[in-house]
C-alpha cells in the first residue's frame, strides 16, 4: 500500500469517527467540533484525489465560515447539554431506524451499481473548474445559485432589521 | 536513493529550517517588540539579562516552564488543552505555502552525494491555490481562540473569544477581497506567479498598483492578528486579557506563540503579495538564490517592525467602531476596487492593466 492509499484510509477513518461523535454526543458544542473535524478530513480527501480547489473551498466555506455561525449561537445560547429525548422515545426511534433502513437500501443500490475502483486522475484544475462554471451547460445553474443565495441574504437582513 | 526518497529528505530538510526559523524570529519577536515599545514610550524596557536584554525571552521560557499548569475547576478540560493545541497548529500550517525566495542550486560537492547540484525551490509546498488555502488555514485559527474562551468557564473569555472571532471573521472578508485584484492582474492563485508578476522595480510592486488594496490589507490583517488597534479580544480595561485570562504556564506560551507566528506570517504574506517578495527594489540588482532571501528577510523585518509600531502610535478601537468600520467601509471599499481592476483589465488586457490602475 502507497504513501497516499495510508492517508486516504486515514482520513477516512478519521472523518467516519467524528460523524459518531457529532451523532452520539450529548453535548452540541462537542458535536459541532467533530463536525469541523469531519469536514477537514473530508477536505483532505478531495485534496488526495487531486482537487486542492475543491479541498480548500471546503474549509473556506464549511468549516472556516459556516461552523463559526453554528459555534456563535451554540455559545451565545451556552448550551451545556442536551435534555432528554423530546416526545414519545419509542415512536422516534420507530421512525429512525425505518429511515435508517431506507438509507442503507438506497446507499446499497448505489454501491451495487457503482463500478468501485481507484479515483482516475482527473484535471481539475481552478482553471478548468471556473470554465466549466462559466460556459454553457453550467452557467445558467450556476448564475441561478447566485442569485439564490443573494435573495437569501436580502431576506436575512430583512428579517435582522429591528425597525420597519 | 531513489528520487521520492531524495525529494521527502528535501522537503523534511525545508520544514525543519522554517520551523526553527519561525520558533526563533517568535522569541526574538518578544523581546525587539518590548524593547522597541520602550523606546517609543522614554523606557528602557528589558535589558538585564545579557547584552542589551537579549536572552530576555530565554528567561521568560524558563520562568514559563516552571509556572504551574492549573486548569480552572469548572472548566472543560480537554477543550481547554486542545485551544492552544489547535491555535498553534493552524499558525505553523499557514506559513507552508509562502515561499521566501526563488530557487537555490546545491553545490557541486562530493559530501551532498545525490543533493549536490539540485535545484532547491525556496517554499515547501507550491500549491496551485496557494492564496486561497492561507485564506481557509486562517479561517480555522478562530477555532483556537473560541475554544479557549468558551472552555474556560469564565465570562470575560467567553466575551473575549467571541469578540475575536466576530472580528476576524468580518476582517477576513476585507482580507479576502483585497487579494482579488492581484489575483486578477497575475492570473493564478499560485503564490510564486504572484512574485513573479511584480518582478522589475519597485514600481511595478503591488503596494503602488493596487494601493488600495494594499491599505485594506494592511488594516485586514491587522485586525486579523488581532494586534492594536484591534486588540479587543484582550482589551485589560474591560475584559482582564480575553481569551487566554485563565491560561497560565506552556500552554499561555504557546497562545502567545501562535499569536506571534500568525503575525510573522501575515508580514510574509504580505511582503509576497504586496511588496513583491523577493525581487530587489531596483532592476539590474540581484536577487536570485540567497541574495533574494535578503531581501525577502529584510521586507518581513520592516513589515514586522511597522506593526511593533502601530502598538507603539494607536489608541484601541471601540467595538462598535470595529464592526462599523469593517462592514460599512472596509467591505465595500475593496469591492469597488476590484470592480475598477475588473474593468481596466477586461477593457486593455492584463498588461496595460496593470499600468493604467497604477496611474489612477
Amino acid at each position: 500500500m502507497d504513501f497516499a492509499a495510508l492517508l486516504f484510509y486515514a482520513f477516512g477513518a478519521l472523518a467516519l469517527g467524528s460523524a459518531i461523535v457529532v451523532i452520539s454526543q450529548r453535548n452540541p458544542i462537542y458535536s459541532a467540533f467533530a463536525l469541523i473535524v469531519t469536514l477537514c478530513s473530508l477536505s483532505a480527501i478531495y485534496g488526495l484525489l487531486g482537487s486542492p480547489f475543491i479541498a480548500v473551498l471546503q474549509i473556506v466555506v464549511y468549516a472556516g465560515a459556516i461552523m463559526v455561525l453554528f459555534l456563535f449561537v451554540l455559545m451565545l445560547l451556552n448550551v451545556k447539554r442536551e435534555g432528554r429525548d423530546p416526545g414519545d422515545g419509542r415512536t422516534l426511534k420507530g421512525v429512525a431506524l425505518a429511515l435508517a433502513v431506507l438509507l442503507a437500501l438506497q446507499i446499497g443500490t448505489v454501491l451495487m451499481r457503482a463500478r468501485l475502483g481507484p479515483a482516475r486522475p482527473l484535471d481539475a484544475s481552478t482553471e478548468k473548474m471556473a470554465r466549466d462554471l462559466f460556459s454553457l451547460p453550467y452557467l445558467y445553474v450556476f448564475e441561478a445559485t447566485s442569485v439564490l443565495i443573494l435573495a437569501a441574504l436580502v431576506g436575512a437582513v430583512a428579517l435582522a432589521r429591528k425597525d420597519s | 536513493m531513489s528520487e521520492t526518497t531524495i525529494q521527502t529528505v528535501i522537503a523534511a530538510v525545508k520544514i525543519l529550517v522554517i520551523f526553527n526559523v519561525l520558533l526563533g524570529l517568535f522569541s526574538l519577536m518578544t523581546w525587539v517588540e518590548r524593547r522597541v515599545l520602550a523606546f517609543m514610550q522614554f523606557r528602557l524596557g528589558p535589558n538585564r539579562t545579557g547584552p542589551f536584554g537579549i536572552l530576555q525571552p530565554v528567561a521568560d521560557g524558563i520562568k514559563l516552564f516552571f509556572k504551574e499548569e492549573f486548569i480552572p475547576p469548572g472548566a472543560d478540560k480537554w477543550l481547554f488543552i486542545a485551544a492552544p493545541a489547535v491555535s498553534v497548529i493552524t499558525a505553523f500550517l499557514a506559513i507552508a505555502v509562502v515561499p521566501y525566495g526563488g530557487s537555490v542550486t546545491l553545490p557541486q560537492a562530493s559530501w551532498l552525494g545525490p543533493f549536490a547540484g539540485r535545484e532547491v525551490s525556496l517554499q515547501i509546498v507550491d500549491l496551485e491555490v496557494g492564496v486561497l488555502y492561507i485564506f481557509a488555514i486562517t479561517a480555522l485559527g478562530v477555532y483556537g481562540i473560541v475554544m479557549a474562551g468558551w472552555a474556560s468557564n469564565n465570562k470575560y473569555t467567553l466575551i473575549g473569544g467571541l469578540r475575536s472571532s466576530a472580528q476576524m471573521f468580518s476582517y477576513e472578508l476585507s482580507l479576502g477581497l483585497s487579494w482579488v485584484g492581484i489575483i486578477m492582474l497575475a492570473g493564478s492563485f499560485r503564490i510564486q506567479d504572484i512574485v513573479a508578476a511584480q518582478d522589475g522595480g519597485f514600481w511595478r510592486w503591488n503596494a503602488f498598483i493596487q494601493f488600495p488594496a494594499f491599505l485594506i490589507y494592511v488594516v485586514a490583517s491587522t485586525a486579523e492578528v488581532n494586534r492594536t488597534p484591534f486588540d479587543l479580544a484582550e482589551a485589560e480595561t474591560e475584559l482582564v486579557a480575553g481569551f487566554h485570562t485563565e491560561y497560565a504556564s506552556m500552554k499561555f506560551a504557546l497562545l502567545q506563540m501562535a499569536e506571534y507566528v500568525n503575525m510573522i506570517t501575515v508580514s510574509a504574506l504580505g511582503t509576497n503579495l504586496f511588496l513583491g517578495g523577493w525581487n530587489a527594489p531596483f532592476p539590474g540588482v540581484p536577487d536570485t538564490g540567497l541574495a533574494g532571501v535578503a531581501w525577502f528577510g529584510v521586507k518581513v523585518l520592516s513589515v514586522l517592525f511597522f506593526f511593533i509600531w502601530l502598538r507603539g502610535t494607536l489608541p484601541r478601537f471601540r467595538y462598535d467602531q470595529l464592526m462599523h468600520f469593517g462592514w460599512k467601509v472596509l467591505v465595500p471599499a475593496a469591492a469597488v476596487w476590484i470592480l475598477i481592476t475588473a474593468g481596466a483589465l477586461a477593457f486593455q488586457g492584463p498588461r496595460p492593466a496593470a499600468a493604467a490602475v497604477g496611474a489612477l
